[in-house]
């Protein structure tokens, strides 16, 4: 980026609270069911219906609230907001204009060089989701899906702190973890369980604000980068070229990379909030707040300096573990059923993480128990097996199943170890290649790496590599 | 209330109005503005906004699915409806 120009980026997260009903009605959440299958009368707006709240999306929002340290209202309000648009029936939004639940509080984020930045929030507030427009396939209809409508809804609002594309998407990223450790949202971003806006403007470094333009409903955390990286560009073309941003929501399109107006500025934003009569003032008791500290579980931030302070892990390794909490789980029995945490970091970032990868599966569902894979790791550090075999084992495990000790024991994976038969099979190798021996004589030592490669490919991989590397170089000594 | 705000009101609030219709409201609405006059003149000094007239608080209600939903039944009295979908003329963003 340009080095006379600063950017200046807020974001507004769209948390979906993982409840089993929706927010003012008793109808279900799940995703994938049949268009209007699970749009009650409350949530078609039927005349006379009235919205009754549901205590789990006040729960998660006070647990939220004081995850970020922000304040939690004792009292707050639901306002409506109003805008017609077919996927909202009622003609309004059930949401929180001033009265939020929770207000201020702040997200720790890496930086670009390895430290930590805050960010503070502005608010959290609870709404209701609207349904889905389906404008392709009815010509001349838009078809509309009320399944979604009354979903709940956590809007998290960042002050204009962010700086980079980069580091408005570790803020999403950061804001992702923290939502899955609380357990308040799947995090499903493929499934819009997570949508951001990004407001992004530019200005000359200490001046005041420039003008600001809204990206709409990025669901990613890579097309957020991408979005605001050709805002930002687009934005600093505009004011070079002498001519002034124009406040505009705009839209992302992945495929060709640019940002698009969403609406004309006829259209701009009125939505006459008022305090909503059908609902009364939400009331958060002393009672709610400490039952929310006694469900806080420990949060990425914490764990990570556990796994660095406790656990000896680099801090990138602690960083890469806590980003996913099923990650981390499975992190942490591995380390305690091996009781070697650095093995269980390198091999749950590596081996497992390389299968989850080809296999598409996520850490919730990897195939083989951490209790299989300490053992493994046990075996590698009493020297029962090598490196190389226990990958070969490990990928067995993950296809097959079974036990560590008994597939050892039954296929006859055992390191050799024995300094008799190493030293005969060291012999033979030696014997079958004397050109190679006179060429270490002559001084290639690098030759030794071919004879390690025969060694193991006469015992099958079995061998013990550091046993094996002594023996050659006193045999050819 | 000029013929300005009267376009802006009928476009946020979806209304199409004849001319009659817009005359009709335009008194309507000098009358209401002029009521809320009267109440801004109240002294509300020390007292607290009221949320809502009754006194009390939000009851909740269990995160519990409680509704069984009778699509067919719903939709009725929908106008257009096809795969389940309620259909609306077309709305392009």
């Amino acid at each position: 980026m340009d080095q006379h120009w600063e950017s200046v980026i807020g974001l507004e997260v769209h948390v979906q609270l993982k409840t089993r009903s929706k927010i003012f009605s008793g109808a279900a959440t799940d995703f994938g069911a049949a268009p209007n299958a699970q749009a009650c009368g409350v949530d078609i707006a039927l005349p006379g219906v009235l919205p009754v709240l549901n205590a789990a999306v006040v729960r998660m929002a006070v647990l939220f609230g004081l995850a970020v340290q922000g304040r939690i209202a004792k009292r707050c309000r639901f306002d409506r907001k109003n805008y017609f648009y077919p996927d909202l029936p009622k003609g309004y939004q059930i949401s929180q204009l001033d009265e939020p639940i929770v207000s201020g509080g702040h997200l720790d984020i890496g930086t670009e060089d390895g430290a930590r930045r805050r960010i503070d929030l502005t608010r959290a507030h609870l709404e209701e989701d609207a349904g889905k427009s389906l404008h392709e396939a009815y010509e001349g209809y838009t078809g509309i899906d009320l399944n979604r409508a009354g979903t709940p809804l956590l809007e998290i609002v960042s002050e204009p702190q962010l700086r980079t594309p980069a580091e408005a998407a570790r803020y999403f990223r950061t804001l992702h973890a923290l939502v899955r450790y609380l357990d308040i949202c799947d995090g499903d971003l493929s499934q819009g369980s997570m949508r951001c806006d990004a407001n992004v403007s530019i200005r000359r470094p200490g001046d005041e604000f420039g003008e600001r333009t809204e990206i709409k409903n990025l669901n990613s955390f890579r097309f957020l980068e991408k979005a605001v990286r050709f805002e930002i560009a687009r934005q600093i073309d505009i004011l070079e070229a002498g001519a002034r941003v124009e406040r505009e929501t705009l839209l992302y399109d992945a495929e060709r990379d640019e940002t698009r107006p969403m609406r004309g500025k006829e259209l701009s934003d009125d939505y006459r909030y008022f305090p909503d009569p059908d609902l009364l003032p939400v009331e958060v008791t002393e009672a709610m707040l400490e039952e929310a500290r006694c469900a806080m579980p420990e949060l990425p931030a914490t764990k990570r300096r556990r796994y660095a302070d406790e656990l000896g892990l680099a801090d990138y390794d602690a960083g890469w573990l806590v980003a996913d909490p099923d990650v981390a789980a499975y992190f942490e029995d591995v380390a305690a059923a091996s009781g070697l945490p650095k093995a269980a970091a390198n091999w749950v970032m590596g081996e497992v993480a390389a299968a989850q990868r080809q296999d598409g599966t996520d850490a919730a569902h990897i195939p083989v128990p951490a209790a299989q894979l300490g053992r493994l790791l046990q075996r590698i550090a009493d020297q029962t097996i090598s490196g190389k075999i226990a990958k070969t084992l490990f990928e067995l495990l993950w296809k097959e199943g079974g036990d560590v000790d008994s597939l050892i024991e039954r296929r006859g994976l055992k390191q050799m170890s024995d300094a008799d038969e190493l030293a005969a099979v060291v012999a033979q190798v030696l014997a079958s290649h004397p050109a190679q021996v006179d060429q270490y004589r002559a001084g290639r030592t690098k030759v030794l790496g071919f004879f390690v490669g025969q060694v193991m490919k006469e015992t099958r991989g079995k061998a013990n590599p550091r046993q094996v590397n002594q023996l050659l170089r006193d045999a050819l000594a | 209330m000029d013929a300005e705000l009267i376009d802006r009101l009928m476009r946020l609030s979806a209304l199409s109005l004849d001319e009659q219709q817009r005359r009709a409201l335009s008194a309507d609405l000098q009358r209401i503005v002029a009521l809320i006059d009267v109440m801004q003149a109240a002294n509300t000094e020390g007292v607290a906004p009221l949320a809502h007239p009754l006194d009390g608080c939000q009851p909740l209600r269990p995160d519990e699915v409680t509704e069984i939903v009778d699509r067919e039944r719903f939709q009725r009295g929908a106008p257009a409806v096809r795969d389940g979908l309620y259909l609306v003329p077309r709305v392009v963003e």
